[in-house]
């Protein structure tokens, strides 16, 4: 430390005086080394903390594994592709609950992502000043709701209207396209895949603005007025500038608003009409692997009932790992091709 | 004036003796139970009367039939409750004796336009043709046949039934298997099934929301659910014949009709009932003991709350619109008690 002390002018003359207490000599030798302990005992606290998260993910995968391994052993591969789900001749299969769960995602995104990306650029380019903050402020607020008021929205307000005015319209119209006709036929009940999409997609919106506001806003000026300047249109520097400045925070975005989307129960139990049955038909009602879940697990009598659920679980838990796996996969080519291309 | 002062006295008289043989165990006894969802609301009125009158708890937990029955074979708690019976087999591979409590049932409900409370009037075998989805629209000339002079609409029939595993369901099912070979081999029975027609709502509150809300639609409630929230019911034919509506007297009748003592196991669902008057859509719950408790105790505290609840719990399960159990049966559990739940040494725990 003397050393230290001895190469910096100013303080070579007051170092040799011992009476004379300094900034640098109020620090003993144990007090550092003490120091030294709280430091190494914070760091492998936090990094317990850290290996605590995994040791529970690996914890609820085995313990997923364990509990689904009677029906992994009844029906083996037969449960992804078997649409069967009886529980009186104890035979499951798990299409229609992933077909579901998968259908009501996918229309979350495809609504949810044009209309959150659409409210995070007017908050952040176009929005007068003083209405950003009520306007960010409310779509926060949106994210607090819990499921179970979407649910009962969905159910007693969306559902009669949306059963009333918009299906027989989209049945008319969209059903009578040969091919994609076909995913719009049926009664119009209001309840079904469709419209679980659509609750879900207003739920997840507010995740997905908020995230997407936020990676817009730290969008550095220089880089958007230099476009400005160039002429661009302000559609020329959201597409060219801003998103590709942001993208990695706007897939994150849309990653988060997915995993709400894949997990959702209690919203989706309402609406989804809770049948297994196969159709192909998005009016129809279907089912979805949480809500099954949520139905059943309580009177789940019998084994190879319950090991058939914790199996749907199980499977929900390698659909949400393997979306996130091709997210990450999505970003790094998206990286690879980084500048070279103007 | 005079007969109230009568019943505090006697409420006195029994309190003062339950009193004295708690202090005679020392403390207060806590029992634990857990099981279906369906009598829950009596359980816990039940509960809350009983530790006013001898200080002793019941926390009963409402997690589902299927739960109720894991727990007991577990030993996690002193008694499951279910309201699917378990068959005589299964009670002994466990060493389990079931006996019911309250009787209650399903209420067919219906959303036809035009069509008023209490007016329609169906079968058993229309019922499961309905929820096979083979009878489509409510103007069907088997439904037609049934309802002379009550102009039908030419309107699709929209299937409600129970998304969550239940008893109501059950019972439901149960009868379809009654009336309706085709149910039998196509579907059969449980607490949930896979259902060929429909739309599934989760909960009592779920199948009604579904069935007021779509129009043409039918689906099935708890009695008390109905009841309480004024729904649209449909007359039923019952074994002898007759159409009946459901209520308090035809659920009574119902269970009085019910031969228990030629049940074994007292394996019995009250569906499909004679009896001039009976609600061919009827149930009990049930309540699972062991026969040889590990904690003699605890068992026989068990059955001294329900002892309590079939002598002095008739009054709380009719506001619930429970219906109790006739006096016969409740005579007959308790012989059951004393002939078959005995302690390690083989004395009979209920005396």
């Amino acid at each position: 430390m003397s050393a230290v002390v001895d190469h910096v002018p100013g303080l070579t003359k007051l170092a040799p005086t011992a009476t004379m207490p300094t900034m640098l000599r109020t620090i003993p030798e144990g007090s550092l080394r003490k120091h030294h302990r709280l430091d190494l005992l914070f760091r492998h606290a936090t990094r317990c903390f850290a290996f605590l998260v995994l040791a529970l993910l690996l914890g609820i995968l085995a313990s997923l594994l364990l509990g689904s391994l009677p029906s992994i052993r009844a029906f083996g591969f037969g449960f992804f592709v078997s649409a069967e789900w009886n529980p009186v001749t104890q035979q499951f299969g798990a299409l229609v609950p992933i077909m579901g769960t998968l259908a009501t995602s996918a229309i979350a995104l495809m609504i949810g992502i044009p209309v959150s990306f659409g409210i995070a650029l007017f908050l952040t380019e176009l929005s007068p000043i003083w209405l950003r903050r009520p306007l960010g402020t409310a779509i926060e607020l949106l994210a607090a709701i819990p499921s179970i008021i979407y649910g009962m929205w969905g159910l007693f307000v969306f559902a009669p209207v949306f059963s009333q005015h918009v299906q027989p319209l989209l049945t008319q119209t969209l059903g009578s396209i040969p091919l994609v006709g076909a995913l719009f036929q049926g009664a119009p009940m209001g309840i079904g895949v469709l419209t679980a999409g659509i609750i879900l997609a207003i739920m997840v919106i507010p995740f997905m603005a908020s995230v997407m506001r936020d990676v817009f806003e730290i969008v550095p000026a220089v880089l958007k007025e230099s476009a400005y300047a160039l002429g661009s249109t302000t559609w020329e520097v959201v597409w060219n500038v801003v998103l590709p400045y942001t993208k990695v925070g706007v897939v994150g975005g849309v990653m988060l608003g997915l995993g709400r989307a894949l997990g959702e129960t209690m919203a989706v139990t309402f609406v989804i009409g809770n049948a297994h049955r196969l159709s192909l038909s998005i009016m129809e009602p279907g089912n979805s692997i949480a809500s099954a879940l949520a139905n059943e697990f309580t009177e789940a009598v019998g084994d190879l009932y319950l090991s058939a659920l914790i199996e749907l679980g199980l499977v929900l838990f390698l659909i949400t790992f393997v979306v996130l796996a091709l997210s990450k996969l999505l970003l790094m080519r998206l990286s690879r091709f980084e500048g070279q291309k103007t | 004036m005079r007969i109230p002062h009568l019943l505090k006295l006697q409420f006195l008289a029994v309190s003062t003796v339950a009193l004295g043989l708690a202090g005679n165990a020392g403390i207060a006894a806590e029992i634990t139970g857990a099981g279906a969802t369906f009598p829950y609301p009596i359980y816990a009125k039940w509960a809350e009367a009983y530790k006013a009158k001898t200080g002793n708890n019941l926390n009963y937990q409402s997690i589902g039939s299927g739960g109720g029955i894991r727990q007991i074979q577990n030993k996690t708690v002193d008694f499951g409750a279910t309201d699917m019976p378990l068959k005589l087999d299964e009670l002994d591979k466990s060493g389990l004796l079931q006996f019911p409590t309250v009787v209650g049932g399903d209420v067919p409900v219906v959303n036809v336009p035009g069509i008023k409370p209490g007016e329609l009037k169906l079968t058993g075998a229309v019922l499961a043709d309905i929820y096979l989805g083979k009878i489509k629209k409510w103007n069907a000339p088997d439904i037609a046949n049934l309802n002379p002079g009550v102009r039908l609409p030419d309107q699709d029939i929209t299937v409600v039934h129970r998304s969550d595993g239940s008893g109501t369901t059950f019972i439901w099912v149960n009868y379809l298997s009654k009336m309706s070979t085709e149910w039998k081999e196509k579907v059969g029975e449980g607490t949930s099934v896979n259902w060929p027609a429909g739309v599934g709502g989760k909960g009592n509150e779920g199948v009604a929301s579904y069935v007021q809300r779509i129009a043409g639609a039918i689906g099935y409630v708890e009695y008390a659910y109905a009841l309480q929230n004024k729904m649209a019911y449909a007359q039923v034919k019952n074994r002898d014949g007759n159409f009946v509506a459901p209520n308090i007297e035809s659920f009574r009748a119902a269970a009085a009709g019910a031969q228990w003592d030629k049940a074994p196991g007292m394996y019995l669902i009250l569906t499909d009932q004679a009896g001039k008057n009976s609600w061919p859509i009827s149930g009990a719950t049930f309540i699972l003991v062991y026969k040889t408790p590990e904690k003699a105790d605890r068992a026989k505290e068990v059955l001294k709350f329900f002892d309590w609840a079939y002598a002095d719990g008739d009054k709380l399960a009719t506001n619930l619109d429970y219906v109790p159990l006739p006096d016969s049966v409740v005579k007959m559990i308790q012989t059951t008690w004393k002939s078959q739940i005995k302690d390690a040494g083989g004395k009979p725990v209920w005396q």
